[in-house]
């Protein structure tokens, strides 16, 4: 029985004049990585942006945990454990790796009118960060500042601050650019263990690193999905082969 | 409404539009191509009023010109001026933020306006239209209409039509939409960069002291004159969007309407009328009425 | 021990400076409490333009709208009582940073900073147009007020010595006040979106409510150095929500650093002094009258060549030294 945490129905996206995706449909369940590919310019990351709540569909639904949310800004769905990381880095560089995390956690115990308390004192916060850190391997880095990580540990760090808020969905884009085989496979292994709690959407371009993690793969092209299927489906479909994988990766 | 005085209302409404229009036009191809917030662009406005206050006795009497020589003057030595700031400080504030081009020309105004007070004095002016301008067109059997504020639109819708046709028709104008959609493709298209920001600077500058030249008969020469306008600018840029031709003119005869009804309906608090016209914009259009890019 | 030894030095210091009054003659003490007031307006700057990385230009409408707000309900044949009047002060320019901040925290970056200037501007002109304030003439406080329980006086502050002191502990309060702000939970958000602020609004953060709220807690805070203004020298006029000022008070935040709080500080002194030494006939001789020139060259030149402030000045040093600067992360930041 599968536990289906996020759905989203024939979602479309214009900019004046221009469709990036159309009508695209997609659901995310509980124990999966469901995996994104397609040439650039395909309407990946739009369809990150309209699923996270930064861009508003021109047309279709999107349902968390069975809930209508299309019209929720980005804020609120994160606060109903909808978790996002950014294809380009966007840690806190002058923070340490820890308080990158508690900075994170703290949107789950905002306190916004308690103006006396430290930050720095909130257990709730500080519990969420070291468990982020732990889970993303990074516990040797906690107190060194955030921006001399080499390029590997910034991107782990990038996943943590989304783990930080316990979400238990994750939108995850290009979580492995830059990354060389050793911390790929790191990574790789985090999304592994992750997997089991939650329920993971990756936009990736290293079709290796794909077909090993991936439960099942949408394939998309000028904002359409061409296929989706279990990996081995979509290795041997025609049209993908000529769209995509044909091209020489 | 009396629907002669609705006709004059309105000619004024448009009047001080295309003035603002002109002003505002200037700022927004500054910042929309330079990404340079300029906040002397007021005083230019006041230099061009206070070039042609101070120019038109010596023009009578070594050129024994008349007032349209003075104003071509006037627009000439403000397009060099442009071209000279450009270079000489301008062109330092690509690489600050915004932050710190809006300190640093706020250090420029207090510059101009000593400097101006140094030259030409503190005093306020009267400026009389030439002769052949000072007269009144009869509208209806009662009222009439000063023909120089006929001029004066005149003047701005001409010079709206110049930019409009150097803006959509030549080379020049091209490179500059260009510019102003995408600023880092201009240069990569191997088009000389400092050249154009000079060329573009040195038009907003002669746009904003031409207003300021033929305004000065209307609403006289005084010291704060460069700042009140380059607020209500202000408000303009961000109605109409910033970068956005268009949207500065549509903007620009927005405020005009607003602002003279405004004096006419509520004449204790038309001031205030402009920017509750703003408040009412940011409402539903955060970015303005026709964005850019 | 580090901790301690600073306690003390500091405690000297403010020792120090409470005693200023007694050696200095009434010019300077006038100085010192102007300096003092515009550290306050500066540090409620501060904590829009370092804090939550907000540049209003439009900043002096809340400073003056205190100021006038004291003046206009100030009986005129008695002094006013502080119990009520500062917190209406205050008020007021809450309330006008609320309304005006809805609609401005709408926009961003450079409009942000125009419309800013642009609501400013409309307090200016309700000021400067209408009857509202006695006209561009500006209106007189008669009576300095006092802070009354009933029909006890417990604080009077009549004289230049205990004017000193109230202010100098309104500034100390409105520092410690946003240093514990900062250094909350919900300062810590504002560093976030200061930083990156769609990355908070990803992790759950609704950050226009906090930006709203710290808009609001700026204009309040800039009330209190309008309310002193007004007690200070009894005139105020709309020339204190002009946009020179708000240009002004930018220019102390910047000038001083908008990395810390103490900045602020500096920057108030530092342009406070500047201003009265290009005025004085003294120094400048009959330039001083030109003064708007040597001041506008000079903050030409300190913005161009100190982009960090004076607080930045030892670290842009040290970068210049360095031949080889590695990825230059200074932990001078909040």
């Amino acid at each position: 029985m599968t536990d289906v945490l996020l759905s989203a129905t024939n979602i479309t996206r214009r900019f004046r004049g221009l469709t990036a995706i159309d009508q695209v449909s997609l659901s995310l369940a509980r124990g999966t990585v469901h995996a994104v590919i397609g040439t650039n310019g395909a309407g990946k990351s739009t369809l990150v942006s309209v699923l996270a709540g930064e861009l508003a569909p021109n047309e279709g639904s999107i349902f968390l945990h069975r809930q209508e949310v299309t019209s929720w800004p980005q804020p609120r769905r994160a606060r109903a454990g909808l978790g996002r990381s950014y294809q380009r880095t966007t840690i806190f560089p002058t923070l340490t790796v820890h308080e990158n995390c508690r900075i994170a956690a703290q949107a789950n115990h905002q306190a916004f009118w308690n103006w006396a308390t430290p930050a720095s004192k909130c257990k709730a916060s500080n519990e969420a960060a070291d468990h982020a850190i732990s889970l993303a391997g990074l516990e040797s880095d906690s107190a060194q500042i955030a921006g001399l990580l080499s390029h590997g540990r910034k991107r782990q760090l990038e996943i943590a601050m989304s783990l930080a808020t316990r979400p238990s969905v994750l939108l995850l884009d290009e979580p492995l650019a830059g990354m060389g085989s050793e911390e790929t496979d790191r990574m790789l292994g985090l999304l592994a263990s992750l997997k089991a709690e939650h329920a993971i959407l990756l936009i990736e371009h290293d079709m290796d690193a794909v077909f090993r993690v991936a439960d099942e793969i949408t394939v998309m092209v000028n904002g359409r999905v061409i296929a989706h299927g279990e990996p081995q489906a979509i290795r041997d479909n025609p049209e993908v082969q000529t769209a995509y994988l044909g091209d020489g990766e | 409404m009396d629907p002669v005085i609705f006709l004059i209302q309105c000619l004024n409404a448009v009047q001080y539009g295309l003035l603002l229009f002109l002003v505002a036009s200037g700022l927004t191809l500054i910042f929309g191509i330079m990404g340079i917030i300029n906040l002397a662009h007021g005083s230019f406005y006041m230099i061009g009023a206070y070039m042609a206050f101070a120019l038109q006795p010596m023009v009578a009497q070594y050129a024994g010109g008349g007032f349209l020589v003075t104003v071509l003057l006037c627009l000439l030595l403000a397009t060099l001026l442009g071209y000279f700031l450009e270079w000489a400080f301008f062109s330092f504030l690509y690489r600050r933020d915004h932050l710190q081009q809006v300190l640093m020309t706020y250090g420029l105004i207090l510059v101009f306006e000593e400097l101006r007070s140094l030259v030409v004095g503190n005093d306020v002016h009267g400026v009389s239209p030439p002769d052949w301008l000072a007269g009144s067109v009869a509208l209806g059997d009662v009222m009439t209409y000063p023909v120089y504020r006929l001029f004066i639109s005149i003047v701005c819708l001409v010079v709206a039509g110049l930019l409009y046709w150097v803006l959509a028709r030549t080379r020049l104008g091209m490179m500059i939409r260009a510019g102003a959609s995408n600023r880092e493709m201009i240069s990569s298209l191997g088009i000389d960069i400092n050249r154009l920001y000079r060329i573009v600077f040195a038009i907003g500058v002669a746009l904003a002291a031409l207003a300021g030249a033929i305004a000065a008969p209307v609403s006289s020469v005084y010291p704060g004159m460069g700042n009140s306008i380059l607020i209500i600018c202000f408000v303009v840029v961000v109605i109409g969007g910033i970068g956005s031709i268009k949207g500065a003119f549509v903007a620009a005869m927005l405020v005009g309407f607003v602002d003279t009804f405004g004096q006419v309906f509520f004449p204790s608090v038309a001031g205030v009328m402009v920017y509750v016209l703003m408040a009412g914009i940011l409402l539903f259009r955060p970015e303005g009425l026709f964005k850019q890019g | 021990m580090q901790a301690t030894l600073r306690f003390f030095c500091m405690a000297g210091l403010l020792g120090l400076i409470a005693l200023f009054p007694l050696i200095a003659t009434d010019y300077y003490i006038s100085l010192a409490i102007k300096i003092m007031i515009f550290s306050i307006f500066a540090l409620s700057l501060q904590l829009l333009v370092g804090g939550t990385g907000l540049v209003s230009l439009g900043h002096a409408a809340f400073f003056g709208i205190a100021a006038y707000a004291t003046t206009l309900l100030s009986p005129e044949s008695g002094a006013g009582n502080l119990l009520w009047l500062l917190p209406v002060a205050m008020l007021c320019a809450l309330a006008y940073a609320l309304i005006t901040g809805a609609l401005a925290l709408r926009t961003r970056g450079v409009y942000f900073i125009m419309v800013t200037l642009a609501f400013s501007q409309m307090a200016y002109y309700v000021f400067h147009d209408t009857d509202v304030g006695g006209g561009s003439d500006g209106i007189y406080l008669y009576f300095r007020p006092e802070l009354r329980l009933g029909e006890n006086v417990l604080l009077n502050i009549d004289s230049p010595y205990s004017f000193f002191l109230f202010t100098l502990g309104c500034l100390l309060l409105v520092w410690a006040f946003l240093a514990m702000l900062m250094r909350s939970r919900f300062g810590a958000a504002l560093t976030g979106i200061r930083v990156n602020e769609q990355r908070m609004r990803s992790a759950g953060y609704s950050t226009f409510n906090y930006k709203l709220v710290a808009y609001g807690i700026a204009g309040a805070l800039a009330g209190i150095s309008g309310l002193l203004y007004a007690a200070k020298d009894g005139f105020v006029n709309p020339e204190l929500l002009a946009w020179e000022q708000s240009g002004l008070v930018l220019l102390m935040v910047i000038l001083g650093g908008s990395g810390r709080l103490w900045g602020a500080v500096l920057g108030a002194a530092g342009l406070t002094l500047l201003q009265e030494a290009f005025q004085s006939q003294a120094l400048f001789g009959d330039w001083s009258a030109h003064w708007h020139l040597t001041f506008g060259l000079c903050i030409i030149a300190l913005v161009a060549l100190m982009p960090n402030g004076l607080i930045g000045i030892r670290a842009q040093w040290r970068n210049r030294r360095r031949a080889y600067a590695p990825l230059a992360v200074s932990r001078s930041e909040p």
